[in-house]
């Protein structure tokens, strides 16, 4: 019990150390702006296909179960301004960034992890390169400009997932559906959505390149580390969704 | 060359491209080095002989300065690594070459790549033309030009070890650290990597420390041994010195 909670506080440290040194490496002269792109291209462009069904899915089943309980209040005009900010304030970023953490996350842990173990971290410091610039640096950054983008990809297959489920009982033209989503949604609802993606994607990036980066012992470890990636990420998208609402509620956006 | 036992601390000479003086690497409890003194020369292939977890991998990380010693003098090509700058460190790892026991070879990247990556890296004014003239040079060196634009995972174990080597030699070091070198290999691919290791020492006139377990390597290899044991050099010599060394922990070795 004891050992666990200090090997807990000496984990926290550590991450804190690694946070403080992703931003010094940040800042410090040098960026690898090629490997940027690059992975902006795997992390982001890759997850497009997975996001865009995941959204739509999501975009369809809300509006179907929502349906039964408007119909019983009489207020089915409603839907499609409903399903809009649930959609877009909360549902959608929030599956996305745990996709995200899923696929990007694991991904991540067990890249770095395996290049740990295999000494191609070592070989690139020998190589004249700073490893942590080139691949964390890199990494971090291109999850925490990625994840929003997704999310607005998805946000946007999701009303339109939503549009085809009113349709499935109802009867609503494009023009009408889309001026009333647009109605129900202020800045308010989308800015806040959009900006909390943002921190979302940097503790998926960071506390996966962690978990990577420290690998240790061999190919079990790599295992761990991927996994370990995911489950910390997800857990810190649900935190950092708890903090983000009571920002707004306080900021009286909601 | 007399069989030595012990290793008192040596002079530093012109000649001399690695120095190494009471150097000292403990991990909690685990003194891995204590005290360990070494002097490679110009054009010497110097092998360090011992057993799993006695700190021989932990040596040349020490030289190369992936890991900071405790205590001790680290010298390489004149100069000091304690205190060293980042600039003047990549600026030495240039000349130093690190064949890794793992290989090491970039798994997301092709052969082709995983060879231009130290001379993007080091030689950052080269022409693109050079780049992949020194890239065909040091395939064509190791018998695997036909592998450049394959993936790591493509490879046998001997074909990545190559590759591995390639990539280290394709900045033209003067130094070469070989971490286990044939580890893994069937004798016939360990025999042909040693083969290569002497060849290609001999076409760039490299001088290199030689980690080994493989004792046909080593007796192909090493024009002197060193036996890495508690942590310090316990004795030095040729191949066949040590062979008749009356030191049972150091025969061992050789009976094996």
């Amino acid at each position: 019990m004891w050992e666990n909670i200090k090997n807990s506080v000496i984990e926290i440290g550590e991450i804190a150390r690694f946070f403080i040194r992703f931003f010094r490496e940040f800042f410090r002269k040098g960026y690898e702006f090629r490997e940027m792109l690059r992975q902006c291209f795997f992390l982001g462009y890759k997850s497009l296909g997975l996001v865009a069904i995941t959204g739509f899915i999501i975009g369809l089943v809300i509006t179907i179960q929502s349906r039964p309980t408007l119909i019983k209040f009489g207020a089915e005009a409603w839907l499609p301004g409903m399903i809009s900010v649930s959609l877009v304030r909360e549902i959608v970023p929030v599956i996305t960034a745990l996709i995200c953490a899923g696929k990007i996350g694991s991904g991540i842990g067990a890249e770095l992890g395996s290049m740990k173990v295999t000494e191609q971290i070592d070989a690139m410091e020998v190589s004249g390169t700073n490893p942590f610039k080139y691949l964390v640096v890199t990494r971090v950054t291109a999850v925490t400009f990625m994840v929003p983008l997704l999310v607005v990809f998805a946000d946007a297959i999701s009303l339109y997932g939503g549009y085809l489920g009113v349709n499935l009982r109802g009867a609503i033209s494009w023009d009408l559906y889309w001026t009333q989503v647009m109605e129900s949604l202020s800045f308010g609802d989308i800015i806040p959505s959009i900006s909390k993606t943002f921190f979302f994607g940097f503790a998926i990036g960071i506390i996966s390149c962690y978990k990577g980066y420290t690998t240790q012992h061999g190919t079990e470890g790599v295992g761990r580390s991927a996994n370990a990636a995911v489950v910390v990420s997800s857990l810190m998208v649900f935190v950092l969704d708890l903090v983000a609402v009571q920002i707004t509620d306080l900021l009286q956006l909601i | 060359m007399s069989l030595k036992t012990g290793y008192g601390t040596e002079t530093e000479t012109s000649e001399t491209v690695i120095y190494l003086e009471n150097l000292c690497k403990s991990f909690g409890e685990n003194h891995v080095l204590r005290n360990f003194n070494l002097r490679l020369n110009k054009g010497e292939n110097i092998v360090i002989l011992g057993r799993s977890g006695s700190g021989k991998s932990v040596l040349i990380k020490c030289i190369i300065g992936l890991i900071k010693p405790d205590s001790g003098i680290i010298r390489v090509l004149q100069q000091d690594m304690s205190g060293i700058g980042l600039r003047e460190l990549d600026q030495i790892r240039s000349r130093v070459g690190f064949l890794f026991q793992s290989n090491a070879l970039y798994d997301s990247m092709t052969v082709r790549e995983n060879l231009e990556f130290p001379l993007r890296r080091h030689r950052r004014e080269m022409s693109e033309e050079e780049v992949a003239r020194l890239v065909e040079e040091a395939l064509t060196n190791v018998g695997l030009p036909h592998t450049i634009n394959m993936m790591p995972s493509e490879l046998s174990g001997g074909m990545r070890k190559r590759i591995a080597l390639a990539r280290t030699l394709i900045l033209k070091p003067e130094i070469i650290l070989y971490d286990e070198p044939t580890t893994g290999l069937d004798p016939i691919t360990a025999g042909e990597i040693s083969d290569l290791m002497i060849e290609l020492g001999k076409k760039y006139h490299t001088s290199s420390i030689i980690i080994s377990h493989d004792m046909h390597c080593v007796k192909k290899v090493a024009e002197k041994i060193v036996m890495l044991i508690e942590g310090k050099c316990y004795q030095e010599g040729t191949y066949e010195q040590l062979k008749a060394s009356e030191n049972e922990a150091v025969r061992k070795f050789f009976e094996s």
